[in-house]
């Protein structure tokens, strides 16, 4: 056991930071919260475009993709050698890890090489930012009950329907999109699998007001929309297939619930007032911290198990399962401490930087814990993917699409 | 980066859960919870025959000089085993200490029969009915002479020495006592998990031994505990495990209203939670480790961090385990019961969950939060 980086790591580690030292800011100063929603969403876009270009021109982008495409053919280990040293810097994230994420692998799998070289770089620069349509109004867990309709014209696929959630829609150029091409077959038999211009005749893009007052995502309405067949990625009726690669790579791209954690927790314990004593004092407060410290090191730990199988070329467990349903509850539970801390005045906003990230926990971790697979969609895969329990059994075994009840 | 055990000690470990597996470890500490015996005298021999208490003891004296991540993986299968031996006592509590504190002529003299099992140690700390700390230890040294009594002292029945925290002229001394012949009385305690022995020893004018300084007792017990935590969280991480795998075996052979009971959420959710808290005790418990095999300034923070998500794991995973068995978690019969009380054992002996969480948020306290990043 040993946390040192092998001589071929370390000297990638110094490359990585080196040139983020010349081109960013370490965080801990003053200066911009470069997340997302934070400050005028043009400006951040603009932000988000120059850094994601600046990293493109130097292989940074996408640096495990291949030269041609722009990036370095970098391992598994140095691409996380990479983030941990990029998370060190106050840069703009965001915008770009859906589609780098979701589409960009699903495009280099299933993408003919054509298209490939025709969408692949500008996506990794940062200039065509992609966005995901799965989930629809009546398919959320259930995304493969999605009925938005694909009906074939000549060289054409007409798209009519409605997709949901979907982040960043509004300033997308390109999409992945699933649909149902057969509602007469077993339901996940019965779609296929496109990209799509979002600036295509027919769609209209609809913010979504979430209970934050944000709008990140939006409804996307589809009325006779054309999809040329070249853009079909994989064979008709393979849609549920590629759908599924692609949401393993959202669980991956999704990962941890970001925002005020144990340490923040803490700190501020240290400097609020609790009947005239430090609030760290108090013997309820130690224990929780004491909790969410245990399950933030637990996921730190965690994540270098992951990285010591990949940095010995072995394929990491299924341990990174639960990031995502451990932090997001974290996260829900430090900001309800935070604003309690508070006494009365809990309730109000106020400038302070601390209040307002115990408020962002609070309502965003509500999202957190639905949006890409909800708490419960997690626990039922690590019990089927990784204890090997049986499914349930479904209601919807064996029927027509067409067939299969939907409560209206 | 390498947060793992390498081959050879992935093997060691593989070998020993055959051997333990092969001598029925888990059936025989029922034998012993159903008997009162203590401990399983042939186990132990065939234990140390194996000649794990040897494993940290320097070659100088016989031993086989490795380190501590070896007995780490030995650890995780005694726990998931259940084996009802006076290891963790004798090992992680008494030689470690006498490796660290003692001087030279003790043990030239201990160690090499420790290894051997002519003498077996143990360590005694509580006497009363709440938590003891520096200030109510009340068990006395004067002229090197115990007065006093000691409650709930692991396998005290079968050792030979015991280590004495006391109050003397100084503060609070760590003191080696010979067991045999020396004015002490052992009766053994009745406890919630009779498959590990604890007893009352009673100290009537014994002689002792001090180790270290005098005064030094306090704070050569945190550490000695702070070690033991991680080797405690091993055994812990080692017990949930088997619960897990128990309660997911049951919950697939087990129908109820036509279909298997692992195919309802209610169970899934319920052994994914267990999946879960376990994934995060085993990653807290790898990295304490490392910090234990480095001698790391964040032993302190590592360690409680470990015994705490070990010991919640293990808690949890063993009451879910019962739940998992309906009622016929509830029988004497199944094993789930075993594992619910050593779990509660394991979840006491070397101080409470909050004592532990106690000493974790202290610790980040005085880390002065480099912990935290």
């Amino acid at each position: 056991m040993d946390f040192n980086d092998t001589h071929q790591e370390a000297a990638f580690r110094a490359t990585c930071r080196d040139w983020l030292e010349e081109n960013a800011r370490l965080k801990g100063g003053a200066g911009n919260d470069q997340r997302y929603g934070k400050v005028d969403e043009q400006d951040f876009l603009n932000s988000a475009r120059a850094w994601q270009k600046k990293k493109f021109d130097a292989g940074w982008a996408m640096l495990h993709w291949p030269k041609h495409y722009g990036g370095l053919e970098a391992s598994a280990i140095e691409r996380i050698i990479w983030s941990q040293e990029e998370a060190k810097f106050n840069v703009p994230h965001g915008v770009y890890e859906i589609g780098l994420g979701m589409a960009g692998p699903v495009m280099m799998q299933y993408a003919s090489d054509q298209q490939k070289s025709r969408y692949l770089p500008p996506m990794a620069a940062g200039e065509e930012i992609w966005c995901q349509l799965f989930s629809e109004p009546s398919a959320g867990s259930d995304v493969a009950g999605l009925r938005s309709k694909a009906v074939q014209d000549g060289d054409d696929w007409i798209i009519n329907g409605q997709k949901v959630w979907t982040s960043g829609a509004h300033f997308c150029d390109y999409g992945i999109i699933v649909v149902r091409h057969d509602p007469n077959v077993e339901k996940h038999a019965g779609m296929t699998f496109f990209f799509i211009d979002m600036k295509s005749p027919g769609i209209d893009i609809k913010p979504i007001k979430q209970i934050t007052g944000g709008s990140s995502f939006n409804e996307v309405y589809f009325n006779d929309v054309r999809i040329p067949d070249s853009q079909r990625l994989g064979a008709i009726g393979d849609g549920w297939r590629v759908a599924i690669t692609t949401l393993m790579n959202e669980r991956l791209a999704v990962g941890d619930a970001n925002g005020t954690d144990a340490k923040e927790a803490f700190e501020w314990a240290q400097g609020q007032d609790d009947h005239g004593q430090p609030l760290i004092k108090n013997r309820g407060v130690r224990e929780s911290i004491a909790d969410w410290y245990c399950q933030a090191s637990g996921l730190k730990n965690t994540k270098l198990r992951t990285m010591s199988a990949l940095s010995k070329g072995d394929t990491p467990g299924p341990e990174a399962s639960i990031t995502k349903v451990v932090s997001a509850n974290k996260l829900q539970a430090i900001g309800n401490f935070g604003i309690d801390s508070l006494d009365m005045a809990g309730m109000l906003k106020t400038d302070d930087a601390d209040v307002q990230s115990f408020h962002d926990a609070w309502l965003g971790s509500a999202g957190l814990r639905i949006a890409g697979g909800t708490d419960e969609i997690l626990r039922n895969i690590i019990a089927e993917r990784v204890l090997g329990l049986p499914q349930d059994p479904r209601a919807d075994k064996g029927l027509a699409f067409k067939d299969i009840p939907s409560g209206n | 980066m390498n947060l793992d055990f390498s081959d050879d000690q992935k093997f060691l470990q593989s070998e020993a859960r055959k051997f333990l597996e092969k001598e029925q470890s888990l059936q025989r500490s029922r034998s012993v919870l159903d008997t009162k015996q203590q401990y399983d005298k042939d186990l132990w021999a065939k234990v140390l025959a194996m000649g794990w208490t040897g494993i940290r003891i320097p070659e100088l004296y016989g031993g086989l000089g490795l380190g501590y991540l070896e007995l780490c993986v030995i650890a995780e299968e005694l726990g998931r085993s259940l084996a009802p031996v006076p290891f963790s006592s004798s090992v992680y509590l008494f030689t470690e200490a006498i490796i660290k504190f003692a001087d030279e002529q003790i043990k030239s003299e201990i160690l090499p029969k420790l290894i051997s099992g002519e003498c077996v140690g143990t360590l005694a700390i509580t006497e009363q009915l709440f938590a003891p700390t520096a200030s109510n230890i009340k068990v006395s040294v004067d002229n090197n002479q115990i007065i006093g009594t000691k409650i709930a002292v692991p396998d005290a029945s079968v050792a030979t020495h015991v280590l004495v925290i006391c109050k003397s002229k100084t503060g609070i001394d760590l003191r080696l006592v010979d067991l045999i012949n020396n004015n002490c009385e052992v009766q053994d305690q009745d406890t919630i998990d009779n498959s590990r022995g604890h007893s009352l020893i009673e100290f009537n004018n014994a002689n002792s031994q001090l180790l270290s300084n005098a005064g030094d007792g306090w704070a050569l017990l945190q550490n000695i505990l702070n070690q033991a935590a991680v080797l405690f969280s091993f055994e812990q991480i080692g017990g949930a495990q088997a619960t897990l795998d128990m309660a997911n075996a049951y919950a697939k052979q087990r129908f109820a209203f036509g279909r298997a009971i692992g195919s309802y959420q209610a169970i899934k959710h319920k052994l994914a939670d267990m999946y879960i808290g376990l994934t995060l005790a085993k990653s807290n418990t790898y990295y304490a480790a490392w910090a234990l095999l480095n001698d790391s300034t964040e032993l302190e923070v590592a360690a409680a961090t470990a015994r705490v998500s070990a010991t919640e794991a293990f808690q949890f995973c063993s009451k879910e385990n019962i739940q998992t068995h309906g009622g016929n978690g509830f029988t004497w019969e199944y094993d789930c019961h075993l594992f619910y009380r050593r779990s509660k054992l394991l979840s006491l002996n070397i101080g409470s969950l909050a004592a532990w969480k106690e000493k974790l948020v202290s610790g980040l306290e005085r880390s002065n939060l480099n912990s935290l990043d």
